[in-house]
């Protein structure tokens, strides 16, 4: 995989998968400073229901590494007040889907606090959350609800795709003194899902992407990556569908470029605009649903600066405007028959 | 509709309250339950919080109808501490109805007054220490003020002007003073609960000895962040106060649509396992006597206490209310707790320490100091007298660092503001 930008890389690497890297982007950063605290349902004896918090609070203690009660709104009023006082907190929310509970407290208080208090008071919160679709998780464990997050200013929206970009985005996310919303796409937290559901599922072990560096490293929020260079068309897409993406274009030998977002807000507008202006084309592809996504907010931006450089519309292929459904999941889901009818009509002209 | 099956069975029937008097209403308070002064016990504060349910359904009260203090709860206070207490709640009055007057007289677009209760607010910032952190909601000025933070600050949030330290970004009270422990005012009725005790828990955490207080009002009681603070508080026995200001109304809404009809809002503590203490809201020596009491439990580990304040909203819920419109225009008068300021005057005249004389005097300088950092403050503007901030000053503190897209949108502001021959141009 082509990374376009700088990166600070520690020494010795080790196989994970993405559990695994962001459970060590944890570990790395509480050993660094006092002030970050793990907090959630399930996270703390029990490792968390993922497993993505597992050991952590025999490492560092349970002041440090707790179990809550099931409130979200607690939890994240809570961690924001936590942070008033100085700490760096990390909650987490089992499931995206249930993040709702406590919008009020991201969107009322935790983007808008330094803004409101001239800086007086932050919310340096990293709000970690198993996102997205893949797994049969029925109408509330699939939901991607990134375009409600990246609508908020104040807020930043960070999501990985793989163990690689996972510890380094978490590290800097913990770092970052702005509110930040992680999502992790769970489908792919054990292998590269591609899209292909019933071929036999891959695991990181030979990706280049779950080679990752046992210490401290991180990737820069707002820069992108390149994971493949073409000329033929652009395709923007973040999260598992970076990977179905890749085996897409490999599917149909399409000279595609795949650029892999990483953080939505901030977005890396100029690795976008470069590309788009190359190729004159410009496909978009989320698992959320459209109306109002956060293709839509893409699709605008291409329009604007690359207009005079398009030969074809600017295509969105992402979930229908339903909730997500359980059995019909991959009728659903922006697989490859739905995404390789998108490069067909893209590229007609 | 009923089945023909059933129709032998009594209709169910919805129950709306519906307060006691309404505009035009003749009012008579004779059935608020006030237990007399001294009466309720002050039990130690190292027992289980079970041990003090009785005194959720009581209140403490240390004045008499004779203005003297009596039973365990006096906090035997030196008369200069009450002098200086009552002279901070008639700063708070005055203040309010200066920035009241302000506002009506086109100066500024908002205020919230406080009429009322200032037994709440004031007393409570003697019970703390200077630097335990306060989570309020927007009708305790009263702790700015007793914390010293200068009127002239306060006045130039107020009027957004080139003083505003929050550079006109927030509606008028809506505070930020870290310096004087008092967190950000946000609009949101409650999200201060969780952040209080999270604040709490940070500093149980970190073994700091630094407690944290919060406010809101009975109505916001119902918003669901009151509850996952008092579990959270609860589970972790965090070292905080919750402090309910009962004053009755919630905008237009009465107590009763907070749940006031079956129960008392000190009694929502039982249900969590946390101290609750009921208080005379109005009686500034029991306002301090319990929050010294919850801070004396929250230092010693004893975890969160939630304190009701039993007061009345005296004046319209802001600015932009006119209470006549809702409730009978005797109710503030018929408060059978009457006003806290001159109770606590009241107070100090039979113990021999004031006098009428005195009074007046400290209403007129007080009444001088107040308009004296009016005045000062209206150098530095008042609302619509121009920008008073660079207009491009709007975009600074969204992220800790600007993106690319808010420096987008604030050159394209510049841009257009110059190009149109800048009407925002500072004055």
């Amino acid at each position: 995989m082509t990374d376009v930008i700088e990166e600070q890389q520690a020494d010795a690497t080790t196989r994970m998968n993405m559990i695994q890297a962001i459970n060590s982007a944890m570990d790395v950063m509480m050993e660094r400073d006092a002030g970050v605290v793990v907090m959630g349902e399930d996270v703390g004896y029990f490792g968390g229901v993922f497993r993505a918090t597992a050991g952590l609070q025999a490492k560092y203690g349970k002041t440090r590494v707790f179990d809550t009660p099931i409130t979200e709104c607690g939890i994240i009023g809570v961690a924001v007040g936590m942070g008033a006082y100085g700490l760096r907190p990390v909650p987490e929310i089992q499931f995206a889907d249930y993040i709702y509970p406590a919008l009020d407290q991201l969107v009322s208080e935790a983007a808008r606090l330094r803004y409101r208090s001239d800086g007086e008071f932050t919310a340096p919160i990293t709000v970690r959350s198993p996102f997205g679709g893949g797994i049969f998780g029925g109408q509330t464990h699939s939901q991607s609800p990134e375009g409600i997050f990246t609508h908020v200013s104040g807020l930043k929206t960070v999501i990985p795709s793989t163990p690689y970009d996972a510890k380094g985005l978490l590290i800097a996310a913990i770092e970052d003194n702005d509110p930040t919303i992680f999502f992790e796409p769970k489908r792919i937290y054990n292998g590269p899902f591609n899209g292909h559901w019933d071929r036999p599922a891959a695991n990181w072990s030979k990706h280049p992407g779950g080679e990752v560096p046992t210490g401290y490293y991180k990737i820069p929020l707002g820069k992108a990556a390149v994971v493949r260079e073409g000329e033929a068309v652009t395709m923007l897409a973040y999260g598992t569908m970076v990977h179905v993406c890749a085996q897409v274009v490999e599917d149909f030998g399409v000279d595609a470029e795949i650029i892999d977002l990483r953080s939505l807000v901030p977005l890396d507008i100029e690795t976008i605009e470069e590309s788009v202006k190359k190729t004159g084309r410009c496909l978009i592809v989320h698992e959320a649903t459209r109306t109002g996504g956060f293709g839509a907010e893409l699709s605008a931006l291409v329009q604007e600066r690359c207009f005079y450089h398009l030969e074809a519309p600017v295509e969105r292929v992402t979930g229908f405007d339903t909730p997500y459904p359980h059995s019909l999941e991959w009728a659903y889901f922006p697989g490859p028959v739905r995404i390789g009818m998108a490069l067909k009509k893209i590229l007609k002209d | 509709m009923a089945d023909a099956v059933r129709s032998n069975l009594p209709p169910l029937a919805l129950h709306v309250p519906e307060p006691k008097f309404r505009p035009g209403d003749t009012v008579d308070f004779a059935d608020v339950e006030i237990p007399a002064a001294g009466a309720a016990r002050r039990p130690d504060t190292a027992e289980e919080p079970r041990a003090y349910t009785d005194l959720v359904y009581t209140m403490v009260r240390v004045l008499d109808e004779n203005n003297q203090a009596v039973g365990p709860w006096d906090p035997k206070l030196s008369p200069e501490t009450l002098r200086r207490m009552l002279r901070h709640m008639a700063t708070v009055r005055a203040f309010d109805e200066r920035m009241f007057r302000a506002q009506r007289q086109g100066k500024t677009s908002f205020y919230m007054k406080s009429l009322g209760e200032e037994a709440v607010a004031v007393p409570q910032a003697y019970a703390l220490d200077a630097d335990d952190m306060c989570f309020p909601s927007y009708r305790q000025q009263g702790l700015l003020i007793a914390r010293g933070c200068p009127l002239v600050d306060m006045m130039n949030q107020i009027y957004s002007n080139t003083g505003d330290k929050l550079q006109g970004k927030q509606l008028p009270i809506m505070y930020s003073e870290k310096r004087f422990g008092f967190f950000s005012i946000s609009g949101n009725l409650t999200t201060q609960y969780p952040q209080a005790v999270g604040w709490a828990m940070a500093s149980a955490s970190k073994g700091d000895t630094r407690i944290a207080a919060t406010w809101c009002g009975e109505g916001s009681t119902a918003e669901g962040d009151f509850h996952s603070a008092l579990t959270f508080a609860t589970v972790y026995r965090a070292p905080v106060i919750f402090n309910v200001v009962n004053n009755q109304w919630a905008i237009s809404s009465f107590s009763g649509f907070a749940g006031a009809e079956a129960t008392t809002f000190a009694a929502r503590a039982v249900g969590y396992g946390i101290a609750g203490l009921r208080v005379d809201g109005n009686d500034a020596l029991a306002v301090y006597a319990a929050t010294q009491w919850a801070a004396e439990r929250a230092r010693t580990n004893q975890g969160p206490t939630l304190i009701e304040h039993f007061t009345y909203r005296a004046e319209g819920h802001s600015t932009s209310d006119d209470p006549s419109q809702y409730r009978s225009a005797g109710e503030p008068t018929a408060w059978p707790l009457g006003d806290p300021i001159r109770r606590l005057k009241d107070h100090l005249i039979a113990i021999g320490e004031w006098d009428e004389e005195r009074q007046a005097a400290m209403d007129k300088e007080v009444a001088d100091a107040v308009k004296a950092a009016q005045k000062e403050a209206e150098k530095n503007g008042i609302l619509g007298h121009g920008l008073h901030q660079p207009l491009d000053t709007l975009f600074d503190g969204v992220f800790e660092e600007m993106p690319w897209h808010l420096r987008e949108q604030r050159q394209q502001m510049i841009d257009e503001e110059t190009e149109s021959g800048r009407p925002w141009d500072r004055k």
